[in-house]
């Protein structure tokens, strides 16, 4: 019965807006504006936080990564001829740092190469990564055909080559490549696997896999090429001893990622004269993300309150204005036996129909122009059922209370007077 | 003097008791009713008459509810309503009463239908039972086929004829009609008061405001106002 009654209500309410709709519609704009770009600029916010939170994930969020550098005493002493840089971690440092942390779940040495590589006719300079089975779960990536590196391949030192998809690309590998002999430097490998790649860059810090063309066992790595490299330069020669470019390190749970990596740090410190590393950690970009989106959101509400504080405005300014040129009618459904309530109930019904409706429509609003940014600007827009629910629950509440002065008004109107009012 | 019974034959629709009415206005009072002593009967028709500033709109604002007494009582149906909130005043507007104004007082927006439904809309009667009704009414008051149409539509006594189906949509017990014949040309305004004088006589209470003694004519009552108080009242008792 009550329901019938609410029902009943809402329906001569909007019978009621249909008979204005010009000025109906008018007092929903600033609603339908308001919500639409509160619903907009959610969506390019959480666009925005969800493509950096993707590239941040692709780093994982449990590693934290140890990269050699070359050390700014090194830089300067490096243009001499003949003389050999030898800086960064060291395959010491890798024994230390997995011994020393029981929080440490699994970790992966990396050596970086670049050599002159040859699949039949075609011939490239490869990136080329020596590493363990280890780094395929801590940079977990699909794998396009054949397998990865396993464990017996450290073991068996089996010359054995995995192209990531930029390889293949430059080898103009496929499929069938897999069991072929790949020429890594003056060695033969055999192609045991394609996997996916991902690029691009979470902060300043480098997804490792983005310049990474091949994987190949860094038992076989170090043996083969050994830990000296020599690069051809403008002035001559320039020769290098890394012996690893990179530690990545897994641990058991987020929280305890920055105290270990503060103690590695620290492990590191102790047995580098010179600031020959960095230590690195995604979840820290992860907490500024967060930080950052925190922040734009706060902006964005009170840029959307204000919008929205606005159109409030706008209807209780026209719901004013109506219920004096209702003043007539008003007295009569008085005289007729309407409660005040009853008045009020019917006003905040038409306000709260007006702006339910005008912010239904703003979601449209708000949905349409993202996709029109994602189409137009290339920006990724993303709509999440908070952005849409939020704004229409507070459209609502916007027309009960900026409704409610309007509606209060109407019911003090004295009938005998009102009946008089022309 | 309060808790005297108000010896109330069931005769007595309406009692006013020392009913006085007093308004502000600056520093000025005005005694709109000073003092009004008077029983209204079942089933009569009152005219109400006086010059302007009698106290004529006030006694029917103050009898249809619309107003408060100053002091005194006012007994409607052997209840003291002097003394109601607002709410229960609507509550006995809605129920009990019926009013037919001068100038129709239509919702213009609203269809015939929908004008006369209105009533029954805060009764909270379903939409079928109140079309029905509607129609009854329709045609009772002569206005067949005209419920889809908008008061601007309507000629004056079509008008008229709408506020007075609208006033008997509740069945009340007494109807008010404050000058029903005052914007409708004489032809018309007899043809309402017919309608009134058939509605008396089917046993509705109606008490009409009105200055002009052709239209006090077809009352059985007639109560003359002067400055607040009864002046007389003549007409077949």
């Amino acid at each position: 019965m009550h329901q019938i009654k609410i029902v009943r209500n809402i329906l001569s309410g909007i019978e009621n807006l249909l008979l204005h709709k010009l000025r109906s519609l008018l007092t929903m704009l600033g609603i339908v504006f308001g919500v639409g770009s509160v619903v907009a600029m959610l969506a390019v916010g959480e666009g925005a936080s969800a493509h950096a939170l993707e590239q941040i994930h692709k780093l994982g969020s449990n590693n934290i990564i140890i990269s050699s550098i070359k050390s700014v005493e090194e830089e300067a002493t490096a243009t001499a001829h003949s003389h050999m840089s030898i800086y960064g971690l060291t395959y010491e440092d890798y024994t230390r740092v997995v011994g020393s942390f029981s929080t440490i779940e699994q970790a992966v040495s990396v050596k970086l190469l670049r050599k002159e590589s040859r699949l039949g006719e075609r011939a490239m300079e490869l990136r080329v990564v020596g590493t363990t089975p280890a780094w395929f779960d801590l940079v977990p990536r699909d794998t396009i055909a054949g397998r990865v590196i396993r464990a017996e391949d450290i073991q068996d030192e089996a010359a054995v080559a995995v192209l990531t998809e930029f390889g293949a690309r430059k080898l103009l590998a496929t499929e069938s490549t897999i069991g072929q002999y790949i020429r890594i430097g003056l060695d033969v490998f055999q192609v045991v696997g394609i996997v996916k790649s991902e690029g691009g860059q979470a902060g300043n810090i480098q997804i490792p896999d983005q310049e990474v063309d091949v994987y190949i066992p860094i038992e076989v790595a170090r043996k083969y090429f050994g830990d000296i490299t020599t690069r051809r330069t403008a002035g001559g020669r320039e020769r290098e001893k890394v012996e690893l470019h990179q530690i990545i390190v897994q641990v058991q749970d987020r929280n305890v990622v920055e105290s270990t990596a503060k103690g590695i740090e620290e492990v590191i410190k102790r047995f580098h004269k010179k600031k020959d590393y960095k230590v690195s950690v995604p979840l820290a970009l992860l907490r500024q993300a967060e930080a950052t989106k925190r922040t734009f959101n706060i902006v964005l509400g009170s840029i959307a309150g204000i919008s929205l504080v606005v159109g409030g405005i706008g209807i209780m300014n026209i719901m004013l204005a109506t219920v004096t040129e209702r003043t007539r009618e008003i007295g009569i459904r008085r005289a007729i036996g309407a409660k005040r309530n009853q008045i009020i109930s019917q006003f905040l019904i038409e306000t709260s129909v007006l702006s339910t409706i005008g912010g239904l429509i703003g979601i449209g609003l708000g949905v349409l122009i993202p996709s029109l940014i994602t189409h137009f600007a290339d920006m990724p827009t993303v709509i999440t059922p908070g952005s849409i629910f939020l704004p229409l629950f507070i459209s609502a509440g916007i027309g009960i209370i900026f409704g409610l002065y309007p509606a209060v008004r109407a019911a003090k109107v004295d009938p005998i007077v009102a009946l008089r009012h022309e | 003097m309060h808790s005297q019974s108000y010896s109330n034959s069931d005769a007595d629709i309406i009692r006013l008791e020392n009913a006085e009415k007093i308004y502000q206005m600056g520093k000025q009072q005005v005694r709109a009713l000073a003092g009004v002593t008077i029983s209204f009967k079942r089933g009569g028709f009152w005219a109400i008459m006086g010059p302007s500033g009698s106290g004529k709109s006030t006694m029917m604002n103050v009898l249809g509810c619309l107003d408060h007494l100053t002091t005194g009582h006012y007994i409607l149906e052997g209840q003291d309503v002097s003394t109601m909130d607002d709410d229960s005043l609507s509550e006995l507007r809605l129920r009990h009463l019926g009013f037919i104004f001068q100038s129709f007082n239509l919702i213009s927006q609203l269809t015939v239908q929908r004008n006369i439904e209105l009533p029954l809309y805060y009764l909270g009667w379903d939409a079928r039972k109140s079309a029905e009704r509607a129609q009854e009414l329709a045609h009772k008051v002569g206005l067949e086929g005209r419920l889809d149409h908008h008061p601007a539509e309507l000629s004056g006594g079509q008008m008229q004829r709408v506020a007075i189906a609208r006033a008997l949509a509740n069945d009340p017990q007494i109807l008010f009609a404050d000058e029903p014949t005052g914007n409708l040309d004489t032809a018309t305004g007899e043809q309402i008061l017919q309608v009134l004088v058939e509605l008396n006589e089917q046993g509705k209470t109606i008490i009409m405001v009105t200055h002009e003694s052709h239209v006090a004519a077809h009352s059985k009552h007639r109560l003359h106002m002067l400055d607040g108080l009864i002046e007389r009242i003549d007409g077949d008792n």
